[in-house]
């Protein structure tokens, strides 16, 4: 159920994850998650079951309200189940610990979020290294790999400026930078593009393909716009009122092309 | 989370609102410096206390009687001590083996014994005591009208107040102010004393030689060295000052009014009430003591000392439990003072928690962001709580400075006004080093309990929600 029937041919060559490509990363099983809001249960998730192989760029689509935010926080592990069970990489989120569940979100998922959340008292270089403080990485260590990740997004030059001096694009790169340092294998992205222009938004996503196929992180995105999914994304898992209402892969011809042209934008950039 | 990373980051967040958070600082300073100012007050008064006490020479003393003396203190004590008749005696060997006991600064012997001094030819029955060179530095000559004995052999004698004015033929009128030592002093300073005492005269130096020359004849050998005559003999003293206090107030009946320098009163052999006691137990020529009195060079090895002379088979008397009952008064005295001084602190308490509460409320989404990148909840339990610990050990460093200055400013206005009241003036104001490490130890133990509740809230909070807030 929801796998893929023709995986992508094409698997990044230098990666650890590429002994363990066929494998599944996610596995969730009749997960639920239900509010109670006063007298009223609201089913946010409701019975998913799906499941992500290694390497994956897997779009979450569905109209707001639909659940898909929520399945993205429970594969994060920032909520836990109110039944079923979520498997990443093998450890059931649901029965970890919370401290256990800090250590997943903090070495095994990145996530970026459609208000970048950056903290905004500190400047992009201390956004970027602030995950490598919690994960107790030597201080000598981390000013070069803070660089490195600001490099590999673009954004060296302006690593000393404050989130608020920043544009909406050159923050959410920062938040890709912050997402990928501890070298997660797992990318979660939540509208990455919702509060960027359209040029933006396509620049972000190419970031966002290129850590897919370069780094070989699987990628899940939630968004709403089937556009930038046909574009981007390899499967599509569609979701309404908590339920999973269609998993599908990605044939659309914008996906050829996008794929095809990928080469082309690089140049031009 | 690293507790350089941890400082940073407290200190960054500090900073990000630093009204609020100095605002706090310094509600942690007023109570610090409360409690320091309290404290340095209770401490200050116990160090002018014990210094008063120090230099009234009291309580440095250890005064060591023989068991042979009946009448004396601790005889409860005794249990398994020999009986009287077979303990040892207290002579100038035992006092040479006491002096050889560390920490003793001075073994002196009790020189007292009641007797006619006349002074223009009137007879005057008194107690006289000898004094050691050291009674020269003790309070109690403080306020010695004309001066201490010029050298340790002076014909010279210090008189108490109360029996200068005996001399002068004044009696104190109750209910009167007490008279001046100064106008008693003036008309007896410089006159002449004539001091009647019974001198122990060994026998002959000869008749002692043929003795011990003549080994067999041991019967005859004990009783010459035991052998002495009594001669009563007469000594000019000069009057040389007039003593306001009464240096000998704890002894009670015995106490003297008269003082002659001790090495005089050794070079005149008095007869002592001892030498008729053990008339038979002492060489002729040697003194036997009926008590002598220790100087220990620190109070707090007393208890010690008077160990290790009890072990020589003496009686030992000092006056360290009255010093433990007024440590005691001390330590109830800076135990109030530390509790009202806690108050301003335990307000101070509040405010970190009210901080620390608005702080959660504003940085929610900080928080929720540093969960989502993988803060687990103990990081985020230690930010809050180094934050709380930054105010607390900043503030416990001003509070200190401020309770120090607030010391010294009102240990300067009291000495004003000792001074306009004629009194001399008193550093009754201390803060001691341990204060003020342990005073500021305490600023940061007490922010730390105030951040408990704010830190545990901060590190329950849903991430989702957290991040859902803007």
């Amino acid at each position: 159920m929801g796998t893929l029937q023709n995986q992508p041919t094409e698997m990044p060559s230098t990666n650890a994850i590429t002994s363990t490509a066929k494998a599944e990363v996610i596995r969730a099983e009749q997960l639920c998650r239900h509010y109670r809001m006063g007298e009223t249960v609201i089913r946010a998730v409701d019975g998913v079951t799906l499941s992500v192989r290694a390497g994956e760029f897997v779009a979450l689509l569905g109209s707001s309200g639909s659940g898909k935010s929520s399945v993205l926080n429970l594969i994060a592990g920032l909520d836990r189940p109110t039944s079923g069970s979520v498997i990443v990489q093998g450890r059931d989120l649901a029965k970890l610990s919370r401290e256990e569940l800090a250590h997943h979100r903090l070495r095994t998922v990145g996530m970026v979020f459609q208000s970048f959340n950056l903290i905004v008292s500190m400047s992009v270089i201390e956004n970027v290294e602030l995950p490598m403080r919690f994960a107790e990485i030597d201080r000598g260590k981390r000013d070069a790999m803070a660089r490195e990740a600001l490099a590999r997004v673009g954004l060296q030059a302006r690593m000393n400026h404050k989130p608020s001096e920043l544009s909406g694009g050159e923050q959410q790169r920062a938040a890709l930078a912050r997402a990928l340092i501890n070298r997660p294998q797992l990318l979660l992205a939540d509208e990455p593009t919702g509060n960027l222009d359209s040029h933006t938004g396509v620049e972000i996503m190419n970031l966002v393909r290129e850590f897919n196929q370069h780094l070989g992180m699987t990628v899940v995105m939630v968004t709403h716009e089937r556009a930038l999914a046909e574009r981007y994304a390899q499967r599509f898992i569609f979701l309404a009122d908590g339920k999973l209402v269609g998993d599908e892969v990605n044939s659309s011809a914008a996906f050829k092309e996008a794929t095809d042209r990928v080469g082309i934008e690089v140049e031009r950039e | 989370m690293k507790l350089p990373d941890l400082t940073e980051l407290a200190v960054r967040n500090l900073r990000e609102s630093v009204l609020r958070n100095s605002l706090t600082t310094i509600g942690i300073s007023v109570g610090v410096a409360s409690l320091v100012a309290m404290l340095s007050l209770g401490i200050g008064l116990q160090q002018m206390a014990s210094r008063r006490l120090m230099k009234s020479g009291l309580f440095d003393t250890v005064v060591v009687t023989s068991r042979r003396d009946l009448r004396n203190f601790g005889h409860e004590e005794n249990g398994n001590a020999p009986p009287p008749g077979e303990s040892k005696l207290l002579d100038e060997d035992a006092r040479l083996e006491i002096e050889k006991l560390p920490n003793v600064t001075e073994v002196y012997p009790d020189i007292r014994f009641p007797t006619t001094l006349l002074y223009e030819d009137k007879p005057h029955l008194t107690m006289v005591a000898a004094l050691p060179w050291s009674a020269k530095s003790t309070d109690a000559f403080e306020t010695l009208q004309g001066q201490f004995f010029s050298n340790e052999t002076a014909h010279e004698a210090v008189i108490q107040k109360a029996f200068a004015e005996e001399l002068l033929g004044r009696t104190p009128k109750p209910g009167l102010d007490e008279t001046n030592a100064r106008e008693l002093a003036g008309p007896l300073l410089g006159k002449e004393l004539t001091l009647r005492y019974a001198q122990r005269e060994a026998a002959t130096a000869a008749s002692n030689n043929t003795a011990s020359n003549n080994g067999s004849a041991s019967q005859d050998e004990n009783l010459t060295s035991a052998a002495y005559s009594v001669v009563s003999r007469e000594l000019k003293l000069k009057i040389v000052g007039v003593s306001d206090l009464d240096p000998e107030s704890m002894r009670g009946p015995t106490r003297a009014r008269v003082f002659v320098p001790l090495k005089l009163a050794e070079n005149l052999h008095i007869m002592l009430p001892t030498d008729l006691r053990e008339i038979s137990a002492a060489a002729g020529d040697q003194a036997v003591y009926s008590s002598v009195s220790v100087r220990v060079q620190d109070p707090a090895k007393i208890r010690g000392i008077e160990d290790a002379i009890k072990k020589m088979g003496f009686n030992t008397f000092s006056i360290l439990d009255a010093t433990r009952s007024l440590q005691q008064f001390f330590a109830v005295l800076d135990l109030f003072l530390g509790i009202f001084g806690s108050l301003a602190l335990a307000v101070a308490s509040i405010g970190i928690v009210n901080t620390l509460v608005m702080a959660i409320l504003e940085r929610r989404r900080e928080i929720g962001i540093m969960k989502a990148i993988g803060a687990s909840d103990g990081d985020v339990k230690k930010l809050f709580f180094a934050e709380a610990g930054a105010m607390g050990i900043l503030g416990g460093i001003v509070g200190v400075v401020l309770g120090w200055a607030i010391g010294q400013v009102i240990n300067l206005g009291t000495n004003v006004y000792l001074k306009r009241q004629s009194l001399p003036p008193e550093h009754f104001w201390a803060v001691p080093v341990w204060l003020v490490g342990a005073a500021i130890l305490f600023a940061f133990i007490v922010s730390l309990a105030a951040g408990l509740y704010p830190a545990g809230r901060a590190a329950r909070l849903d991430p989702v929600q957290a991040l859902r807030y803007e």
